[in-house]
Order: structure tokens, then C-alpha cells, then sequence
């Protein structure tokens, strides 16, 4: 029962992994740019809903729908001000940019609101579990799971069935063709990092409840995020949720054996993954 | 709080350039002040620690005038940050004496600085063995184990600890199955060592510790512990964790159905503002008690006594008393006390030797380093203070530490008795 118990918890945790990666998945698949400042903006996103929530005292779940608007300001405002003048053929530029934002976003983090950790208080909600016969589940991680199931959905039909969709599609593939068809790639692209800002929030949301966060943590959640997509696949948004929960699971199933090997079990499992399949579990068809 | 460590620190540089100058006229010049260095966990997962840091250190100016002027550095809550900051007080500002509070994290990277440039060095606030022999080149091997020249620490050691416990768990009937929290960090290894530390102790006691094993700290998920301390239907629960994985595990416990009778966890519930975040599932739970405002003992510095230091506090910053209260002010009591005993305060060699005579009635008790109670490796540069067991009770809405166990230390008063989660 044990067992049953440690990989769904690990299945668990694997939603807040693949919530960290949707967003970075999301950019990567449109317009090629590895944001390495992504897991800063995440904490960056957990301040701005710690914000609000003492500033108005609100519940964390109703602050971020303040905190979402704001993000997405920032993302498309970010892509339009700065990323898209990097992007182009060469790969370098934009990695150095952002590489740059998230050293930057770190420090003013630090500087604004010290290295104090610091956590969204969800109150009672943070203790609630739910019994499932054998097993109890506690109700933030499976609304974590729910949610990114519901963030994954929803980016496929956003993708997939929408006009929004086709025109992410098209730049993706072809940007000079796309704007022959009328489509300005730079609006498109801002309006991709927003959306994506929108899904940081919502991961920002369940990580500050289940955890503490502090200004220097967003690099090691970059990893899992990174680690997440390319298990995946790249590109591919159900790919991502199976890389978050191939993740999760290897982190709870190696603390069950022995705590010590809880962080290196998820990024054992990542090479692992990339020797069986280096082109992740759900790759794109052509690339 | 910020902003007031700032300005201090610019004041005291300014007044530093002041001193420097009239250092050119003979050495020691009538009104040149004596430079202490303090390095606490000022922001970063320990913060709590040091809450009290500008109270004690604005009653410490109060009390001796224009004799000594403070340099307080941050550590960040981090080993690298404290060791750098050690150096900038010995290289930069040319102290004659560091003093250093709060978890072997920021203790031992001072101290092993300090004794490494020979500048003396007073800490507190961590067991004594993970700072004595976490500073030894090999802790494995008691053979190896050195004395030190400059270095010298005050405070309880795990065996304490281990009485308090499991005097605390013999007040009432369980089925004798710890589970035990050991994170890798420098209490943690010591505090589960399977030689020296908690588990064999306990043994001796009844208590079998259940020990998954060593986890990283500020990890995302405690299923693993969790389901090893169900599997051996654990009634107790102990270890010491940082604040905020505390609230990460208790959280988690709760969610997964893993509800002991009773927790007595180190480090993690020493603070009031702990128990606000984990809210009303902190009620008794216990932990280790250094000190309280009923502790029978009083300042040398102020007269003091613990309550009316622990009302001045709460006075000053509208804040309930916290422990390090009484030891943070204890280490500026013991620099005043050892700095009137020296002739030269520049003179390291002397320094150490007024410290390794101290014989001083404090807020936190006696302190002297003469090595009682305790085996003869540490007996040099540690003298142990007393230590009792205490459960967090809220009442109406305000959380207050009762002293339920006293029977390591009898001085100290209790409050009640143990009460079951």
C-alpha cells in the first residue's frame, strides 16, 4: 500500500512540475527561445500574489486572479520591449538575454523583499486531505494536478481548435509566410509569453502554498521545468504533464528508498530518458 | 529592522573612520573604542533567530556608554556568506573579538575563521557538538579532535536534549516508536549520528527511533518520511528541522493522515511566528526550552531579570518574547565582562585567556568554562547552560511556551504538565 501511496503522491507533485514547465514549453514551441529566466519569473510571480494577498488581505486562490492580469502585462510587455529584438536566427542572443533578466530579476527580488523565505498562507486549506479508501491525499496537491491538467487542456484547445491558435501555429513554422497572411509575428509572440506568464502565475500559486519560496530559488525550479519538457518531448503540452510526473514519481519513489537520493532520483530519471529516447517520450513530428 | 541595521552599520563605520584617526596619536588613545563584530542570520530561513538582534544590541550601547562600538553582520542564513563576513570583521574592521549566534550553520564558519586568523570568538546557540566536533578536520575520529586557541561556545549538547525528550514523552503512555526528522545539515547529522546521536540514546530509554534517513533541506515533499513513520505506527514524533520545512511537513502530515501524540521537534517551533504559520495545528507541540522570562537568573549587565527583559522587548517592538532573547544578550554581557578583565583588548592571546576564565552569573544562568558536564575534549573552549522541555499552548489567540519538564534543570519552574497532540 505503501507503494500505491509513494507514486501517487509522486503523480501529485508531478503536477506542480509540469505546472512550472507548461509555460516554458509554451515559448519554446512558438518562437524557439529558451527563457532561462523562467523559474525567477515564477518567483517573481509568488511575490506579486504574496503582495496582494497582504495588501487586500485576500485568499491566495482570489488574489491571483489580480496577480494573473499583472503577469501577463509584464510577459507580453517583456517580449515586445526586449526579447523580440533579439530574436532571430542566432540562438545566442535571446539565452543571454534572459540569462541576464534572470540574474537581474533575482536581485531586485532580494533587494525589495530580503532573503527571507517566505510562504502564501492558505490557512486551513493547506491541511485538508482527501480519503480515497487506502490512501489520503492532501487537497492542495491534488488541486495542483487538477490545475495543470486544466492549464494543459486548455493550451490545446487554445492551440489546436482556435484562431489564436493557428496564427502560434503558422509563426511557429513559417514567420515571414505567417505575415504575408496578414499575421505580425512580434504581437503574436508578445501574446504567447503572456499566456505563458498567466500559467507561471498559476504555478507561483501552488508552489508558495505547498512550499516556502525566496528570491534565489528560481533557478533550481528551471531545472525541474527544463528537465519536464525535454522528458516529454519538446514542444508537445501533454508531453510536458508525462515529463512532470516521470519527475515527480522518480523523486518520491528514490526518498522512499532512501531520502538522500529524493533530488538526484528525478534528474537520474531525466538521463535516463535521454539515453532510451533523446528525443523525449511525445516529440513533435517534424522539427 | 532593515533600515535600522543599516543606518547602525553606517554609524558604526563613521565612528570607525573617528577612531582610526585618532589612532595616530600613541596606541589605544584616551576614548578609542573597543570593536566587537557580531554575525547572526539577520534575513534568509533563519531570521527568526535573530529577531531580537537591535533590542539587545540598543541595550547594550545603553548600558556602556561610549566603551564599545558593535559591527553587525548579516550572514544571509548561509555558511559561505558567514564565513566572508567573518573575514570582512577581521580584515576590514580589525576587531579584537567576534561574537556569533544561531545554528552551526552561521557558528562554526565563523568560529573556525576566527581561529584561523587567531582573533577570539564567543558563540551560542547551537548544541555544543555539532559545533565542536563539526569543526574538527575529521569528525569520525575522537582521536583527531583538537582543543582550540580562540574559539570558545556556551550551550546545552544533545545530551540534554535526549533527557528533556524523553522525560517529556515518560509523562505519559505511548508505544515507545519515534519517528525521527534528520535533514543533511550540520544538527542533522549530528542529531541522528547512529553512534553519538539521538537513536542509540534513546534506545537506552525505550524509545525505538525510526530514521528514513538524511533529506535535503527546503525539499518539496515528505511522502517517504511520512509513510516510514506510519508504517512503524510511530506515536512520536522528533527532529530537528529548519522553520519552514517544518511547515512543509506538518502540512503534508496532516494531509496524509499521520497524526502523533506527541512532537517534540528542535530548531523548527522555537519561535512564536512558527507557530502562526502552521496556525491552530501547533497546539502542544513541544520542543527543547532554552530559556523564558521564568527562568530565575538576571542580567550583569542591566540587573535585568528575564521577565522584566522579556516585557522590555515586547514593550520595544510589540513583538512576544523569543528565546535567543536571552542568549543574544548574554553574548554582549560576557564581551563587557571579558573586556573589563583585559588590560589590551587588541592583544588576542589575552582575550582568550579572560574568556577561558570567566566565571559570570548571566541572564542565561552561570557560565565558566570549567568543564562541567562534560567529556574532557570539550572542556576548554564549551560551557553548557540548562536546558528544560516546553509545549506551545494557544490561548485566545495568542501562543505562549509552557514549561512542562524540568527535571534536568529543577531551577527553572514548570508551567504545567505534558499534555498528548
Amino acid at each position: 500500500m505503501i507503494w500505491v501511496d509513494t507514486i501517487l503522491q509522486g503523480v501529485l507533485l508531478g503536477g506542480l512540475y509540469a505546472l512550472f514547465a507548461a509555460g516554458l514549453s509554451l515559448v519554446f514551441g512558438i518562437m524557439r527561445l529558451v527563457n532561462l529566466a523562467h523559474g525567477d519569473l515564477i518567483v517573481l510571480a509568488a511575490y506579486l500574489i504574496l503582495g496582494v494577498t497582504t495588501l487586500l488581505g485576500l485568499h491566495p486562490f482570489l488574489a491571483v486572479f489580480l496577480a494573473v492580469p499583472l503577469m501577463f502585462g509584464i510577459g507580453y510587455a517583456l517580449q515586445l520591449g526586449v526579447l523580440n529584438r533579439v530574436l532571430g536566427d542566432d540562438i545566442l542572443p535571446p539565452l543571454l538575454v534572459t540569462f541576464g533578466l534572470s540574474i537581474v530579476l533575482q536581485n531586485v527580488l532580494l533587494e525589495t523583499a530580503s532573503a527571507d523565505s517566505r510562504r502564501l498562507p492558505a490557512g486551513e486549506t493547506a491541511v485538508e486531505a482527501l480519503n480515497l479508501g487506502p490512501v489520503t491525499v492532501g487537497l492542495l496537491p491534488f488541486l495542483t494536478f487538477a490545475s495543470a491538467i486544466a492549464v494543459i487542456a486548455a493550451l490545446q484547445y487554445l492551440f489546436y481548435r482556435t484562431a489564436m491558435g493557428r496564427a502560434f501555429r503558422a509563426v511557429s513554422d513559417d514567420p515571414v509566410t505567417a505575415s504575408l497572411m496578414g499575421i505580425r509575428p512580434a504581437s503574436v509572440f508578445a501574446l504567447a509569453t503572456g499566456i505563458a506568464m498567466v500559467v507561471v502565475t498559476i504555478a507561483a500559486l501552488y508552489l508558495g502554498m505547498r512550499a516556502t519560496f525566496d528570491p534565489a530559488i528560481g533557478p533550481s525550479r528551471l531545472i525541474y521545468a527544463f528537465e519536464a519538457v525535454i522528458i516529454g518531448g519538446l514542444g508537445s503540452l501533454w508531453g510536458t504533464l508525462a515529463g512532470g510526473v516521470v519527475i515527480g514519481v522518480a523523486q518520491t519513489v528514490g526518498a522512499a528508498i532512501n531520502p538522500e537520493w529524493q533530488i538526484l532520483a528525478g534528474h537520474v530519471a531525466f538521463l535516463v530518458v535521454l539515453l532510451i529516447r533523446p528525443r523525449g517520450l511525445f516529440p513533435r513530428a517534424v522539427d | 529592522m532593515s533600515m535600522n541595521r543599516r543606518r547602525l552599520i553606517q554609524t558604526a563605520s563613521a565612528g570607525g573612520l573617528l577612531a582610526a584617526s585618532g589612532l595616530a596619536a600613541p596606541a589605544l588613545a584616551q576614548g578609542a573604542r573597543i570593536r566587537i563584530g557580531y554575525v547572526s542570520p539577520q534575513s534568509g530561513p533563519l531570521a527568526a533567530f535573530s529577531e531580537a538582534d537591535q533590542f539587545v544590541i540598543d541595550a547594550f550601547a545603553a548600558a556602556t556608554g561610549d566603551t564599545f562600538e558593535v559591527i553587525v553582520k548579516d550572514s544571509q542564513s548561509n555558511p559561505n556568506r558567514a564565513a566572508d563576513v567573518a573575514q570582512e570583521l577581521i580584515i576590514d574592521d580589525a576587531v579584537s573579538m567576534i561574537l556569533v549566534a544561531s545554528t552551526p550553520e552561521t557558528t562554526n564558519p565563523v568560529a573556525t575563521v576566527a581561529e584561523s586568523e587567531g582573533i577570539p570568538v564567543l558563540s551560542t546557540t547551537a548544541p555544543w557538538q555539532p559545533w565542536f566536533i563539526g569543526q574538527q578536520g575529521n569528525p569520525t575520529d575522537p582521536g583527531s579532535w583538537r582543543p582550540f586557541d580562540y574559539a570558545f561556545h556556551y550551550f546545552w549538547g544533545l545530551e540534554d536534549v535526549i533527557a528533556v525528550f524523553a522525560a517529556m514523552w515518560d509523562q505519559f503512555d505511548t508505544n515507545g516508536q519515534v519517528g525521527g526528522l534528520f535533514p543533511n545539515d550540520g544538527d542533522g547529522n549530528a542529531w541522528g549520528d547512529p553512534v553519538n546521536g539521538l537513536p542509540p540514546a534513546m534506545s537506552e530509554r525505550g524509545y525505538t527511533i525510526v530514521d528514513p534517513g538524511r533529506y535535503q533541506n527546503l525539499t518539496d515533499d515528505f511522502t517517504a518520511q511520512i509513510n516510514a513513520f506510519k508504517a512503524a505506527n510511530a506515536e512520536i514524533l522528533t527532529g530537528v528541522v529548519i522553520p519552514p520545512d517544518f511547515t512543509t511537513f506538518w502540512n503534508q502530515a496532516k494531509q496524509q493522515g499521520f497524526n502523533p501524540k506527541a512532537a517534540s521537534i528542535g530548531k523548527a517551533i522555537l519561535f512564536p511566528q512558527s507557530l502562526e504559520a502552521l496556525g491552530e495545528s501547533g497546539h502542544n507541540l513541544s520542543s527543547e526550552v532554552w530559556w523564558t522570562p521564568t527562568h530565575p537568573f538576571s542580567s550583569s549587565l542591566t540587573g535585568q531579570s528575564a521577565a522584566e527583559m522579556a516585557a522590555a522587548f515586547t514593550q520595544a517592538t510589540g513583538r512576544p518574547w523569543t528565546q535567543p532573547i536571552g542568549f543574544v544578550h548574554s553574548l554582549f554581557e560576557m564581551a563587557a565582562d571579558v573586556m573589563g578583565r583585559v588590560d589590551d583588548a587588541d592583544d588576542p592571546d589575552a582575550v582568550a585567556e579572560a574568556i577561558a576564565a570567566t566565571e559570570l552569573e548571566t541572564i542565561v544562568g552561570r557560565i565558566a568554562f570549567d568543564g562541567a558536564g562534560l567529556p574532557p575534549f570539550a572542556a576548554t573552549n564549551v560551557a553548557k547552560t540548562p536546558l528544560v522541555g516546553g509545549q506551545w499552548r494557544l490561548n485566545d489567540g495568542v501562543w505562549d511556551l509552557v514549561v512542562v519538564d524540568n527535571s534536568t534543570a529543577p531551577q527553572i519552574p514548570t508551567g504545567g504538565r505534558m499534555q498528548p497532540l
